[in-house]
C-alpha cells in the first residue's frame, strides 16, 4: 500500500448484540487518513452495523473506537466531525436542494455568505450547478445521490461514510458513480468508509477492502491480495468464482490436491498441513491431455458473453474454467495452471 | 373498473338526499321567515342582521376563544402524547394508541356526567380538597369546567393524527439531522415538527371544528348560562323555534370554518415549499 498516513480511525475488540443476538464478534481495524476502505460482506455480516457504531447511531456493546486516539464510543453523534451518505439518501422533503446541502452549515450557524459559497462550491463538484432551487422529492435517484454526498461533505468532515449508497441505482448509473465517487474521494483528501455487498464495487474503487461474515473480519488486503491471495474458504468463494480443493501442503512451495503434486509459491504452513487451494476459473489452461496431471471430460459449456464457461469433470470432482476459445463437449482435455495461480489458504473449519 | 365506479352511485344518491338537500335548506332558511311553512316565505337578511347584536356577537366570541383555548391546550397535550407514544416499539404503540381512545368507545353524555360527579360542588375533586384543608372550590361552570371536559373529549382527535404523522415518520431523517451536527432539540424543532405538520394540522382542524360546535358540554358543566354557538343553535330549534335564525347562525359558522380549514391549508402547503 502506498502512502498510509496516520490511523484516524480505530476499533479494538468491538462487538455488539442486539437482544439475545450479537452481530459484531470482535472486530479490529485502522482506518487511515485519505483511504478509501470497503466493509464488504452479504447481507447481515455487521457491516452496517460498523458504520452505524462510527457514525454514532449505534454504540458498541464492548470494546474502545478511537478517532484520533481519543475514545468516542460514547459521543453522541452530532459531535463527531464524520458525515454519512445514507443508503436511501434521508434528503429532508422539506428542504430544496440548496437548503438541504447547507443543513449542517445553517446547524453551526456559519456566515450566510460562506454557507452560499460553500454550497455553490460543493454542487458544482457533485455536477450539480443551477440545481439550487429545486425540490429533491423530484430528482432522479442519481441526483439525490449527489446532493447526499454534497450535504455530508460540505461539512468538511475528516471521515466520510458511505452506507450501500449506490445500490439504489441501475447498473449504468452505478458504473458512473463509482468513477465519480472515486474521484471526489481523491479530490477533497479525506478517508472514506464505503458498506456494500457488492464485490465487484468494492474492488475497483477501494484502496482497502475488509472482506466480513457473520460478524467477523474474514480478511483485510488490497483488492489485488482479497482476489488473487484468500485468506480462506469464504473470502475465496465470496469474491470472484473459484474452484475450491482441499489438499495438504507437502513442503513450502509443493502442494498435493486430487492425488498430484503441483508446485507452488505459498510458504510458511506446517509440513503436510491440511489446507484448501483456490484455482481462479480464468487461470486453468485447456491443453491436450498428455500434457498434464488432471485429466477430465467436458461435460457443458455454456457461453457467457466474453467467455465460455466450461465444466470439466475429473474422477474427484468438477472443475469449472473460464476459456475465449471453443471446446467440444465430451472431449476429454487436460488442465494446467502456472504454479502463482495456485493459491493455498487455511483450511476453515466449520 | 368501470363496474365497480357504478357501485357509488347509491352512495351519490343518499349523500346528495341526506347531506346536499339539507344544506340548501338551511341556505334557504336562513334568507328566508316565516319558519316551516313554505306557503308564506319571504326573502330577508333580518336573520343575519340579529346575529350582529352585541348578545349574540359575544356567543360568537365566547365559543371562539373557548375553541382557541381548547384547541391550544390539545396540542401541547395531544403532541406531547402522540410523541412519546411514538418512541415506544411498535406493539406497544398499538396497545397505547388504543388507550387513547378507549374513552371515545364511551358515551359523551356518560363521560360528561362524569366530570359532574368529579368537579361539582360535593364531587370527589372538592371531598379530597377538603379532606387535605384546603377548602372547596366552585368548579363546575366556569371556563375552567368547561375546557376540562372538552379536552379531555377531543384529546383523541388530536393525538391519532400528530402519531400518525409521526410513526410514519423516516426514522433515517433524524439519523441524518444528528448526523449533519444538530442535537437533539434542534432536530425535533428543524425536521420532527416540520415532518408532523399535516398530522399537526389535520388534529388543529379537527379538535377546533369540534370543539366550536359542540353543545352538550357546555349544558351540562356550563350550566344554563353558559352559552356557545353549539347551544345557540340548539336553543333556536328546539327551544325557540326559530329555524330561521337558527339555519342562519349555522351558515355563519359553516363558514367561518371553512375560512379556517382554507387559511391553515395555506400554512401548510407554504411551509412545506420553503423558499
Amino acid at each position: 500500500m502506498a502512502d498510509m498516513g496516520n490511523c484516524i480511525i480505530e476499533l479494538r475488540g468491538i462487538t455488539k448484540n442486539f437482544d439475545d443476538q450479537q452481530v459484531l464478534r470482535g472486530i479490529d481495524l485502522n482506518i487511515y487518513e485519505n483511504q478509501f476502505l470497503t466493509l464488504l460482506g452479504p447481507s447481515g455480516c455487521g457491516k452496517t452495523t460498523i458504520l452505524r457504531i462510527i457514525a454514532g447511531f449505534d454504540e458498541p456493546s464492548k470494546g474502545e473506537l478511537l478517532f484520533n486516539g481519543i475514545d468516542i464510543a460514547k459521543v453522541p453523534p452530532y459531535k463527531r466531525e464524520i458525515n454519512t451518505v445514507f443508503q436511501k439518501y434521508a434528503l429532508f422533503p422539506f428542504l430544496n436542494v440548496y437548503d438541504n446541502v447547507a443543513f449542517g452549515l445553517h446547524i453551526k450557524k456559519v456566515d450566510k455568505s460562506v454557507v452560499r459559497q460553500k454550497v455553490k462550491k460543493m454542487l458544482s463538484l457533485v455536477g450539480l450547478e443551477g440545481f439550487e432551487k429545486r425540490d429533491v422529492t423530484l430528482l432522479s435517484g442519481g441526483q439525490q445521490q449527489r446532493v447526499a454526498i454534497a450535504r455530508a461533505l460540505v461539512n468538511e468532515p475528516k471521515v466520510l461514510l458511505l452506507d450501500e449508497p449506490l445500490s439504489a441505482l441501475d447498473a449504468k448509473l452505478r458504473k458512473e458513480m463509482q468513477g465519480e465517487l472515486k474521484k471526489i474521494q481523491q479530490e477533497v483528501g479525506i478517508t472514506f468508509i464505503f458498506v456494500t455487498h457488492d464485490q465487484e464495487e468494492a474492488l475497483s474503487m477501494s484502496d482497502t477492502v475488509v472482506v466480513m461474515n457473520d460478524g467477523k473480519i474474514q480478511q483485510i488486503g488490497t483488492p489485488v491480495d482479497i482476489y488473487n491471495e484468500p485468506e480462506n474458504r469464504f473470502v475465496a468463494d465470496f469474491i470472484g468464482e473459484s474452484n475450491i480443493i482441499e489438499g495438504n501442503m507437502i513442503r513450502d512451495c509443493l502442494v498435493k490436491f486430487d492425488g498430484f503434486e503441483f508446485e507452488c509459491v505459498d510458504k510458511g504452513f506446517k509440513e503436510n498441513e491440511e489446507i484448501e487451494v483456490v484455482l481462479r476459473p480464468e487461470d486453468i489452461e485447456i491443453v491436450e491431455p498428455e500434457r498434464a496431471l488432471l485429466v477430465g471430460k467436458i461435460v457443458s459449456s455454456v457461453f457467457k458473453g466474453v467467455h465460455y464457461e466450461l465444466i470439466v469433470e475429473t474422477a474427484q470432482r468438477n472443475y469449472k474454467i473460464h476459456t475465449t476459445d471453443i471446446h467440444e463437449v465430451g472431449k476429454t482435455v487436460g488442465m494446467v495452471m502456472d504454479k502463482e495461480d495456485i493459491h493455498v489458504m487455511y483450511r476453515m473449519d466449520y | 373498473m368501470r363496474h365497480f365506479k357504478s357501485l357509488v352511485r347509491p352512495y351519490m344518491i343518499w349523500s346528495f338526499l341526506l347531506i346536499v338537500i339539507p344544506l340548501l335548506l338551511i341556505v334557504l332558511y336562513s334568507v328566508t321567515t316565516g319558519g316551516n311553512s313554505l306557503l308564506n316565505i319571504q326573502f330577508t337578511f333580518e336573520n343575519f342582521k340579529k346575529i350582529a347584536d352585541p348578545i349574540y356577537r359575544q356567543v360568537f366570541m365566547r365559543s371562539l376563544k373557548v375553541g382557541l383555548i381548547t384547541t391550544l391546550i390539545c396540542l401541547l397535550l395531544g403532541y406531547t402524547l402522540a410523541y412519546v407514544i411514538s418512541g415506544f416499539k411498535e406493539r406497544a404503540q398499538t396497545t397505547l394508541i388504543l388507550f387513547v381512545t378507549i374513552p371515545m368507545w364511551i358515551n359523551t353524555l356518560l363521560r360528561t356526567y362524569a366530570w359532574i360527579s368529579l368537579l361539582s360542588d360535593n364531587g370527589i375533586v372538592n371531598s379530597f380538597l377538603d379532606r387535605l384543608g384546603v377548602g372547596r372550590l366552585s368548579i363546575m361552570y366556569t371556563d375552567f369546567a368547561v375546557i376540562t371536559g372538552m379536552v379531555c373529549d377531543l384529546l383523541p382527535f388530536m393525538v391519532i393524527p400528530i402519531h400518525t404523522a409521526l410513526a410514519k415518520m423516516d426514522r433515517s431523517l433524524i439519523e441524518a439531522s444528528h448526523d449533519l451536527g444538530a442535537n437533539r432539540r434542534q432536530t425535533f424543532w428543524k425536521v420532527t415538527f416540520k415532518l408532523s405538520i399535516p398530522g399537526v394540522i389535520n388534529g388543529v382542524t379537527m379538535v377546533f371544528l369540534l370543539s366550536i360546535s359542540t353543545f352538550v358540554i357546555p349544558k351540562l358543566l356550563g350550566g344554563g348560562q353558559y352559552v356557545l354557538i353549539g347551544n345557540l343553535i340548539e336553543n333556536q330549534f328546539i327551544s325557540v323555534g326559530d329555524w330561521n335564525f337558527g339555519s342562519a347562525i349555522s351558515l355563519i359558522l359553516a363558514i367561518a370554518i371553512l375560512i379556517m380549514i382554507w387559511a391553515t391549508r395555506k400554512i401548510d402547503t407554504s411551509e412545506g415549499g420553503e423558499r
